[in-house]
């Protein structure tokens, strides 16, 4: 009786963590076979530079990544730049305002990122996991347990789903896209392909860029997932050889009182 | 068939020893971390160096910055600061030792003022213009005066401790001179604090 | 302590003796960790060794947050954005405490089936049951006003929900909201409260576990069997029973271990997967996010708040009966604290002389009924408030309420049980045949 009930309490927590962010009606988001998914997955370095490129020549005129200190620019994990070039370019990129000086200053890398520039651009620091791409089906939430919580992927496909349709509602200008929900976004298409010129020769398609910049943007969300899934695995082999020691532990003590031979 | 019961008892035991380390190792996993996340933050540690711009500190003045939650005093002195300084002899200190972070400890450097400076930038030759000190009175922690005192350097209020143009204790109760922190020029204007 | 003969701590030494006269903590120790504990337990009984195991996972990574944390509205999303990204091993700490709450719960649910399958609650163990059932609503309190602190979208629109419920309440409602959320609207007076409240609270669960262990420590622990320990002599109890220490700390340990590894693979490779990505959105009080839903395992009750809409005849009838006192709103608190209280008052609604359900044929089938309604429920609380699943919520919260309030008085008398086992030594002995020859 417990087995199955045990069973099927499992099922019920995949069931409604799905459920769970199975509402309203969602437009469609692909999946994408990003480098960090996965138990082993890590973060391409090249390919977070070049997201960091996109975000400084494209995405920063309107968006903020207000919790992003400029400094993790430099941090193992992460795009990894050496120390003078996340001085330069918190330098050359940005402008603060220092209480201190009553005044504004060009950033140091302790400065965070600046917030967004526009009133209803939201701040893309934590983008990557503040949206799900992946629902269902009916709630079971087995697509977000197979494919990931699909963060990334609607930033992909955000930026790779406007149909080149337009409207104006009260004033405001609407692009049509497949993946924003309800169909209308205020954002104009902020890619088109060849936006920006990679110093490593990569291609700038407009997947490849939309596909590099949401890397970037896991990265700003989860700046710790490669530490974090390697202490998880970690943890998990190390209490795996623990329970192996523990079954074998608790065979032998009950042996006498089961009556079973005792090596 | 004692042979036979040894082996067993010695293999229980080797069981019961594995099993009772690996839970000591686990807990011990699981302790460190609640222990080093006490341990300063990456944003407190960031600010354990910090550049500054000197470009703009014409000699005979001095720029206080914060570092560290205290204030620094980076002081470019005149010829006559320096002449003053090496003057003193070291007889007269009554905190013969040079107190630089930037020296090695092993050095033991007496308190001569050419111990005390921070040479400019590349090559060039250290002529004792750049004097780096953490600005607390090291008698009990208040932030002494510039320019002032009977030896012309600094003057702490507290409790009248003064201190000669080379922050050197030379009269009242503080015991030791002005700490000199690791310090380093990075280019031609710019101070590397920590 | 224990009501079932047993050897006790005996002071030696001139100084354990000089302690015991003092303080005999020692033998209380001793009392509690060598307890006789029925020999037959099965694998359903380890939840209690992991549900202490969440209590201390969650104080001790709770107050290593507290650390880095502020409650206040301009600060809290920013702080723990810090504690993710600039505290020492921070972020590792967060997701075991937000994954943790999902174990607690998760293993308390299995605890409270399996006292409910087993009979657990039956005289004379009707205290256990009851400080348990605290347990579980200090636990809510304490998840709930956990889920706040973050100040994230769901946070805020949650706190602004749930408090909702007790603006429900007639007449003096209103006033009760206000009270509680220290202003109109959920605010910093809200988050201040809630932060304080939520680092009191596991303190008084722990107080309360305490009493729990104490009281079932001294009616024994009941079995899969329900049949009672045989008390008369210490030999005889020593047949059913065996210590707590080894044999059931090293079981437990063990199911725990096993446990951990599925945990730790959540922790370290979706930890966000039972969270909600709108709780990454910092909250804004001009904003509510399109689908509001708590945390998975409040989700059966949330199911049941919903589903009593204006257009049910019961809530039409109670409404009419009152005068409109009881609107449709408040009926479904009503309903969602009353399938908690109906299980609170289980002991006393199950009538059957038969304590375990292993030996009650019918019992099984609508007990396993009871088990795929929750799990239903749950499913309907995540869904939206939309037809089918309104009306699919609806039955369920009925059968769910007919388990307790019908199924069971009745079971009782209608049943015929199937004949339990003498002893626990005999119900041991047919599952290993050979245990009948004591080893050397």
């Amino acid at each position: 009786m417990f087995k199955t009930l045990s069973i099927a309490a499992v099922a019920a927590l995949t069931l409604s963590a799905g459920g769970a962010l199975a509402a309203g009606s969602e437009g469609h988001t692909h999946d994408v076979d990003f480098s960090f998914e996965g138990p082993f997955g890590t973060f391409d370095q090249n390919q977070l530079q070049r997201g960091l490129q996109i975000y400084t020549e494209v995405c920063s005129a309107c968006h903020g990544l207000r919790y992003v200190p400029i400094r993790t620019l430099g941090d193992h994990g992460g795009p990894q730049l050496p120390e003078d070039q996340v001085r330069a370019y918190a330098e050359q990129n940005f402008e603060v305002f220092d209480a201190e000086l009553d005044d504004t200053r060009p950033a140091r890398p302790t400065d965070h990122f600046p917030m967004s520039g526009l009133d209803n651009a939201p701040d893309l620091s934590l983008m990557a996991k503040g949206r799900a791409g992946f629902h269902g089906p009916y709630g079971t939430g087995m697509n977000q347990l197979f494919k990931g919580m699909g963060g990334p992927e609607y930033i992909v496909s955000i930026l790779t789903g406007y149909t080149g349709e337009e409207k104006e509602e009260a004033g405001v200008t609407l692009y049509e896209n497949t993946t924003f929900p309800g169909g209308w976004i205020a954002m104009a298409p902020p890619l088109f392909g060849e936006d920006v010129e990679f110093a490593d020769g990569h291609s700038n398609e407009l997947h490849h860029e939309a596909e590099d910049v949401a890397a970037f943007l896991m990265w700003t969300a989860e700046p710790k997932l490669m530490a974090r899934k390697h202490a998880g695995l970690a943890g998990v082999i190390f209490l795996s050889v623990l329970s192996v020691l523990l079954y074998l532990t608790n065979k032998r003590i009950w042996a006498p009182i089961k009556g079973k031979k005792t090596s | 068939m004692s042979h036979a019961e040894d082996h067993e008892g010695t293999r229980r035991d080797f069981l019961y020893f594995a099993t009772g380390s690996a839970g000591v190792v686990a807990t011990g996993a699981a302790v460190w971390p609640l222990v080093n996340q006490m341990n300063p933050s990456a944003d407190v540690q960031a600010l354990s160096s910090i550049r500054v711009d000197v470009a703009d500190v014409a000699p005979g003045t001095q720029l206080t910055v914060k570092w560290l939650g205290k204030p620094v005093f980076i002081r470019r002195r005149t010829e006559e600061e320096i002449a003053k300084a090496n003057a003193v002899e070291l007889s007269a200190l009554p905190d013969d030792n040079a107190r630089n972070k930037n020296l090695p400890a092993a050095d033991d450097a007496n308190g001569a003022d050419a111990n005390r400076t921070l040479a400019p930038f590349g090559e060039a030759e250290d002529t004792g213009e750049w004097l780096v000190m953490i600005g607390v009175c090291t008698h009990l922690g208040c932030v002494p005066l510039g320019e002032a005192g009977d030896f012309d350097g600094w003057f702490c209020p507290c409790h009248g401790s003064h201190y000669d143009t080379s922050g050197r204790i030379r009269k009242g109760p503080a015991p030791e001179n002005l700490p000199v922190p690791l310090a380093e020029f990075v280019d031609e204007s710019t101070i590397k604090l920590g | 302590m224990s009501g079932i003969p047993h050897d006790h701590y005996e002071p030696k030494t001139g100084a354990e003796k000089w302690l015991n006269s003092r303080l005999p903590i020692v033998g209380l120790l001793y009392d509690t960790l060598m307890i006789p504990t029925p020999k037959n337990l099965n694998w359903m009984w380890i939840w209690g060794i992991v549900l202490t195991f969440c209590l201390a996972l969650q104080i001790v990574t709770g107050i290593v947050l507290a650390m880095h944390y502020t409650p206040h509205v301009d600060l809290a999303f920013a702080s723990i954005e810090h504690i993710m990204r600039n505290v020492n091993g921070g972020h590792f700490i967060r997701y075991l405490h937000m994954n943790g709450a999902s174990l607690f719960f998760f293993a308390v649910y299995l605890h409270l089936f399996r006292g409910l399958y087993y009979g657990s609650y039956k005289a004379p163990r009707e205290i256990t049951w009851i400080v348990g059932m605290l347990i579980y609503l200090c636990m809510m309190g304490t998840a709930f006003m956990g889920y706040v602190l973050p100040w994230g979208q769901m946070s805020f629109w949650g706190a602004t929900v749930i408090t909702g419920l007790f603006g429900a309440i007639p007449f003096v409602g209103e006033s009760i909201q206000t009270w509680l959320l220290g202003g109109p609207a959920v605010d910093n007076a809200t988050l201040n409260r809630f932060f304080s409240l939520h680092y009191l609270l596991p303190f008084v669960i722990a107080a309360l576990v305490a009493i729990h262990i104490w009281a079932f420590h001294t009616t024994g622990n009941n079995n899969p069997t329900g049949v009672d320990v045989r008390k008369t002599s210490k030999a005889e109890a020593e047949k059913d029973t065996v210590p707590f220490w080894p044999y059931f700390v090293i079981k437990d340990v063990f199911a725990l271990a096993v446990i951990l590894v599925v945990f730790f693979a959540i922790v370290g490779f979706m930890p966000n997967y039972l969270g909600h990505p709108d709780n990454y959105v910092e909250a804004n009080a001009l904003v509510t996010p399109a689908h509001i839903v708590p945390e998975w395992y409040f989700l059966p009750f949330y199911a049941i708040l919903r589903a009593f809409t204006p257009d049910v005849w019961v809530v039409m009838l109670a409404s009419w009966i009152t005068g409109g006192i009881i609107s449709a709103k408040f009926f479904g608190v009503l309903a969602m604290f009353g399938a908690i209280a109906v299980m609170a008052l289980v002991p006393w609604l199950d009538t059957s002389s038969v304590r375990s359900g292993r030996y009650r044929p019918m019992f099984k089938w609508w007990f396993g009924l009871l088990c795929i309604d929750f799990i239903i429920l749950m499913w309907c609380g995540a869904m939206p408030a939309e037809e089918p699943y309104s009306t699919i919520s609806l039955i369920a919260s009925a059968y769910w309420f007919a388990y307790f309030l019908v199924i069971l008085p009745l079971l009782g008398v209608i049943e015929k049980p199937e004949a339990t086992p003498e002893t626990i030594e005999a119900d041991f002995n047919a599952h290993y045949p050979k245990a009948e020859t004591p080893a050397e």
